[in-house]
């Protein structure tokens, strides 16, 4: 009974496959195709975005983002005599317009997410989850219209009240009384254009949150709201900041809308109530229409250094929710 | 273990002999009943239950004396749980639930519309059968977020602390880790982690439903001699699927059952004389392992 010895010889590790099914094979090769596709159209743009842009980029250097202008002297035959390009203005608007849109939109969205999963009556939910999905699709020259004529003249009134109030923070700060097409009301309208799809993703998680542990925290005595802070929040906070982040990337991208609404001016401006903004992809439109194919070359670089920056901004996202992952769940 | 062991043979002779019964329930630990009443009691008056269209649960009225630990049993789908959840108005949280009937605590309907649900809650508290501690909180704020869900106030918060995680037995095996994560203990732990929790807002009545059936043999011994402990000086409802235990920890025995209609109460006696000498034919058949 006590063999204790052993007396075998340790063999060679079997290799352990199944051998695919045809059908196996086939779907594989259909999501791969699928699957790389995105991959590859994107590979595709930035590959086309490097190659119009190289040119503009090598010769501006650094220039190209830390500088402000855009000129471009032609003679009389119409060839390039000299040309300077430089985006600073045009990124710094759209960075601050986007987290701004970004900061006005997720506690609208946080609160209407968590009013439609815990407060609201059925055919209410039902009304409200299928108009905020509606405003997801709507064309967004619509909205851009629509903060031209209706926006326009309440973002400025509001814009004013702010000014008045806290006119002694530099960010609010507007000496020249101007507030037509300031940042603030382009804020607004992406904001507005945002709003949906983080309402979504944050009633989601929010739906998700385990009922056990919301039963736990009404044994308790919690109320509602109580309850809330306890349990859901905590549970969908990642989810409500990957929302945001996806919100981000749309604000950051978005273009007619803001076009219709900013005035682009390639002079850096902090001052958010003040009617000068920048914005790369507006920029790009605001020009491409009668550009030169040389200067078409200079947008093709500014389209390379946004689509750049959205790339740092959603890996430094990533990487935020990250490390804010692990408690919660 | 040694216990462990004598409560298998107890389920063993139950399934197989009636006359083993009054044994089973002689060799449990219940204490006399009435000893010592403290607490305040709990009374259900011809309590209904529906959800939707579903009639679940018909004219249950049942007292819970103060002090005392009264076992629910019945096979799967008789309304035990529906019961016990509408005696802490946990039972409208489910959408198109509705009940009729009243539950009296203190001389007053629980359901009066005058009265502020939260604070029934604190008065009558619940464990549930999945361990459900906060996964966010350390296992100190898991024992004490009640205090910060119902906004109460405590003199001395490390006392709490420590009190309720002497009563519910678990205060030497955690002691030195109060700032661990709830999700980093077993889960007969994590559950006598909740049963600390729903202490520290010291409630006069606790429901438990089915707080051992997913746990292990050593952990149900555990928390059965922390119900024991408990008894002295609350009202305790407890939920069962296993009559060991209900003969085990209980003083009262109601026997639930639905003949596919809704659930209703068959029969509440004594442990003891449910288990030795039920009135109904249908306990009889239950108790002794005939149908459940």
């Amino acid at each position: 009974m006590s063999t204790t010895e052993s007396t075998y010889v340790i063999p060679e590790k079997r290799v352990v496959t199944t051998k695919p099914r045809f059908s196996d094979k086939v779907f594989r090769a259909v999501v791969t195709t699928g699957g790389l596709s995105s991959l590859i159209v994107l590979g595709l743009i930035f590959g086309f975005l490097l190659y119009q842009g190289f040119d503009i980029i090598k010769s501006q250097g650094f220039d190209f983002i830390t500088t402000s202008r855009w000129d471009i002297t032609y003679d009389e035959a119409g060839n390039v005599i000299s040309s300077d390009f430089g985006l600073s203005a045009m990124l710094i608007g759209t960075i601050l317009c986007s987290f701004l849109a970004v900061l006005i939109a997720v506690p609208v969205s946080v609160a209407t997410a968590l009013y439609l999963t815990f407060y609201a009556p059925h055919w209410i939910k039902k009304t409200m989850v299928t108009i905020i999905d509606l405003m997801a699709a709507f064309p967004s020259i619509l909205f851009g219209i629509w903060a031209y004529i209706i926006l326009m003249p309440s973002g400025v009134y509001w814009a004013k009240l702010i000014n008045h109030y806290l006119g002694f923070i530099p960010f609010f700060e507007n000496k020249d009384r101007y507030f037509q097409g300031s940042p603030f009301i382009a804020s607004l309208i992406l904001a507005i254009m945002i709003i949906p799809i983080i309402t979504s993703i944050s009633r989601e998680i929010f739906s998700q949150a385990p009922l056990d542990r919301i039963q736990a925290a009404y044994a308790l005595g919690a109320t509602r709201w109580a309850m809330i802070k306890a349990v859901v929040i905590p549970h969908g906070r990642n989810g409500v900041i990957g929302g945001a982040m996806l919100g981000l990337g749309r604000a950051m991208g978005e273009t007619v809308a803001v076009y219709t609404v900013l005035n682009i001016v390639f002079a850096i401006n902090w001052k958010i109530l003040f009617g000068v903004g920048g914005n790369v992809a507006s920029l790009i439109l605001t020009k491409f229409g009668e550009a030169s194919a040389y200067e078409i070359k200079g947008l093709m670089a500014a389209g390379l250094v946004l689509f750049v920056l959205t790339l740092i901004v959603n890996f430094a996202s990533d990487q935020l929710i990250r490390r804010m992952g692990g408690s919660g769940k | 273990m040694s216990t462990e062991n004598n409560g298998d043979q107890a389920k063993m002779e139950t399934t197989t002999t009636p006359s083993s019964l009054s044994s089973v329930a002689s060799a449990s630990k219940r204490k006399a009943i009435n000893s010592q009443p403290m607490g305040t009691g709990l009374e259900a008056r011809g309590v209904h239950a529906w959800f939707g269209k579903h009639h679940a649960l018909a004219d249950v009225s049942l007292d819970f004396a103060a002090g005392t630990i009264t076992a629910l049993i019945g096979p799967s789908g008789c309304g035990k749980s529906t019961f016990i959840r509408t005696l802490n108005r946990m039972h409208e949280f489910i959408p198109t639930a509705a009940m009729a009937g009243q539950v009296i605590l203190d001389g007053k309907d629980i359901y009066d519309p005058s009265i502020d649900v939260t604070k029934i809650r604190l008065q009558i508290g619940m464990v549930f059968q999945k361990p459900n501690p906060f996964p966010s909180m350390t296992i100190g704020e898991n024992v004490l977020s009640g205090l910060k869900l119902a906004q109460l106030k405590t003199e001395n918060k490390d006392d709490l602390l420590e009190e309720c995680l002497v009563k519910a037995g678990l205060w030497n095996e955690v002691k030195d880790r109060l700032n661990a994560h709830g999700g980093s203990l077993s889960g007969g732990q994590q559950q006598r982690l909740c049963i600390a929790r729903s202490l520290a807002v010291r409630p006069q009545v606790l429901l438990m439903d089915e707080p051992c059936s997913a746990l292990d043999p050593g952990s149900t011994l555990r928390i059965e001699e922390t119900i024991e402990e408990l008894s002295s000086n609350m009202t305790i409802v407890i939920v069962t699927h296993n009559m060991q235990q209900a003969a085990r920890v209980s003083d009262y025995t109601a026997f639930f059952l639905s003949d596919g209609g809704p659930g209703q109460m068959i029969e509440v006696a004594p442990t003891n004389e449910i288990f030795a000498r039920p009135r109904d034919k249908r306990t009889e058949n239950y108790v002794t392992g005939r149908f459940g």
